[in-house]
């Protein structure tokens, strides 16, 4: 069943895809192709894969209970904030917070939490910036 | 002669200190990183690219420190298939069939330094194929012109599936997803934008980079957390035992090390076998031609640990073969390599031999440097790497999600960039999920753009008849081995697919 419900997002995916393809602009200084065509042959293997998915599903992969889809939801969230927080808080506070999370959600007890994430964010940021002069986004206070 | 002379350039090329501390670093991350449940050749490498760049390494260098850490993983997966039973990485899988009994007999130590040696001896053989090989194929490769190269890409992305594919619609709709990928930008020939809804950020098209890393690692940290993996492997202490295997061990292995390297070579150079399958033939083979009744193969036989080892690394040498060569890799190791030249503006392919032949034969005389490292690293070093695999994926995974984010930001500097990783990592979670391969995806963002051009160079050349496309015997021939290719596996791929995945977790979408 579940492949069937992924054989489906990928048929409308193919259609939109299709739909995005004959949307572009040509130019009129276009080659004996033009920019549609290559899209729209991927669009057609795309949708035709989608269909013997459809007709042919393999069995259901073993899905996770809602609390462990929860989890994995969650750590997204964190790294998109982890993402768009980087440039606001710097490096380091931004590392140290979302290693932190992390590795309480893999089991670490509080103690060990604090210390891995500090760590993390610290070892990162000497070998990294320190010894390798890598670049990282810079804070409010200066790392 | 010419060859040999090359090679010797190369080592003039390599033997710098700078390259062999790379190579020495290589050595050492990969195997940790083969070792390592969890992380293999194709994420390992994948974490270290941004690394590479925003380092300022030039081609060669970074070339040397990432195959280094290729040939390393390779070497690596079989410490922790040996002593736990888990496969460090995919091509490990076999090696856990009678390497762990080995174990269990109080000899992981033989095992281990057995193992070491025959991944050396499939190493080493396979770098000495690759020299010798490449250049014959770069010589058929000069007669391609566009409309074979969009066959060859075609015949790359039909095999890749591989002969242990279940499920090609899969395969072709996990390459048709990454191709469509490649797509999103600003069209090269025309200058209009595609697929870009307005985004400014889409223009310059999606970077490879941050959807490799964000496919191959940080997918792995969601299945981590998945499974709430936290804690180590192991605990105990294991006993590795006396380092060095008997004479008589040795000899006796010798003939299926050298078998061995011969199926592993091929099958690396084949498209859409690679490591993982190498490693599978040798073994099988071995245990048909000296044990059929199996008698004492799974039960820690010293030739079932050194054949899928040497097979193993062979295919490893193998499999960079067609991408050095050609420019279309065969398996997911090589695709991310290719990503590595593929950034450094450098299009590898025929002309690579003629325009860079200083890159060429520098990364050659530095597969040689790496493979004496590795092996001084995993003889008698090995104990070292066996206290690794006490880390706990609880402290590890963390750390493998950082260094991605800090490589891809150390490369764009944008938020947005990181976005779209976290979006890729999500993505390949799902996608691992439903056993959809990932290699494909990549093979297609790295492909797709130069899959177009050349289709639309063919047609334009011909003024506009796409029958082109089949009109010479060397195109004919390409479509008909992508056909082939393309049908087998439904035939055969069921069956040697249940063989295989005895030992296969969700590593199978991350295949090499």
């Amino acid at each position: 069943m579940s492949d069937r419900i992924f054989g489906i997002v990928g048929l409308v995916l193919a259609l939109g895809y299709a739909y995005a393809a004959t949307q572009i602009e040509e130019s009129f200084l276009s080659d004996a192709v033009g920019p549609k065509a290559f899209p729209l042959i991927i669009a057609a293997i795309l949708g035709l894969a989608s269909i013997a998915i459809i007709l042919k599903p393999d069995a259901s992969p073993d899905w996770p209970s809602v609390g462990r889809l929860v989890e994995v939801l969650a750590a997204t969230v964190v790294l998109i904030l982890y993402a768009e927080l980087l440039p606001v808080t710097g490096f380091v506070i931004a590392t140290a917070l979302a290693s932190a999370y992390l590795t309480w959600r893999l089991g670490s007890k509080p103690l060990a939490t604090l210390i891995t994430g500090i760590g993390t964010s610290l070892g990162i940021y000497v070998i990294f910036h320190l010894v390798l002069g890598l670049s990282l986004a810079r804070g409010p206070l200066g790392i | 002669m010419d060859t040999l002379s090359s090679l010797a350039d190369g080592f003039a090329i390599a033997l710098t200190w700078q390259n062999i501390l790379l190579a020495l670093l290589g050595c050492f991350l990969g195997t940790i990183m083969g070792a390592l449940p969890g992380l293999g050749p194709s994420n390992g490498v994948a974490i270290l690219i941004p690394l590479a760049f925003t380092l300022g390494l030039g081609a060669t260098p970074s070339l040397i420190l990432l195959t280094s850490v290729y040939y390393g993983a390779m070497y690596g997966g079989r410490i922790s298939s040996i002593l736990l039973n888990i496969p460090g990485d995919e091509p490990a899988m076999m090696t856990c069939l009678d390497g762990h009994p080995m174990a269990l007999k109080g000899m992981a130590g033989q095992a281990l330094s057995l193992s070491g040696l025959a991944s050396f001896v499939g190493s080493f053989f396979a770098t000495w194929g690759l020299i010798f090989l490449a250049p014959q194929l770069v010589k058929i490769a000069l007669l391609f012109g566009p409309a074979e190269y969009f066959a060859l890409f075609a015949l790359a992305f039909m095999t890749l599936g591989g002969v242990s594919s279940t499920n090609q619609a899969k395969s072709a709709f996990a390459a048709a997803l990454g191709l469509g990928l490649a797509m999103i930008g600003v069209d090269t020939q025309t200058g209009v934008p595609r697929f870009t809804f307005g985004e400014v950020h889409l223009y310059d098209g999606i970077d490879f980079l941050v959807a490799i890393v964000g496919l191959f690692a940080l997918s792995e940290v969601f299945i981590f957390l998945e499974h709430r993996h936290g804690s180590a492997s192991t605990n105990r202490k294991v006993e590795i035992g006396r380092l060095s295997p008997p004479m008589s061990m040795i000899k006796q292995t010798t003939p299926t090390m050298l078998r061995s390297t011969v199926l592993g070579f091929i099958a690396g150079v084949l498209p859409g076998a690679g490591a993982s399958l190498g490693s599978f033939i040798s073994y099988s083979f071995e245990k048909r031609l000296v044990d059929p009744q199996s008698k004492t193969f799974g039960k820690g036989d010293p030739r079932g640990v050194a054949a899928p080892e040497a097979g193993n690394n062979a295919a490893a040498g193998g499999a960079l073969v067609p991408m050095l060569a050609l420019g279309v890799p065969g398996s997911g190791t090589t695709a991310v390599l290719l990503a590595v030249l593929l950034s450094l503006n450098i299009t590898p392919g025929p002309l690579l031999f003629t325009q860079n032949p200083d890159v060429v034969w520098g990364l050659i005389a530095a597969l040689f440097i790496a493979n004496f490292m590795l092996l001084a690293m995993n003889i008698p070093m090995v104990g070292l790497f066996t206290r690794v695999l006490m880390v706990p994926p609880r402290i590890l995974m963390p750390i493998v999600a950082m260094v991605s984010f800090v490589g891809i930001y150390g490369i764009s500097g944008s938020s947005f960039d990181l976005l779209v990783m976290v979006g890729f990592g999500v993505m390949g979670w799902i996608l691992r999920k439903f056993d959809v391969p990932l290699v494909p995806i990549i093979l297609g963002t790295l492909l797709g753009n130069a899959m177009e051009s050349n289709l639309r160079r063919a047609i334009t050349i011909d003024n506009g008849n796409w029958f082109t496309l089949i009109d010479s015997p060397l195109a004919i021939t390409l479509w008909v081995i992508a056909i082939i290719g393309f049908i087998l596996p439904l035939i055969f791929g069921r069956k040697v697919k249940s063989q295989m995945s005895q030992r296969r977790d969700e590593e199978g979408s991350i295949k090499d």
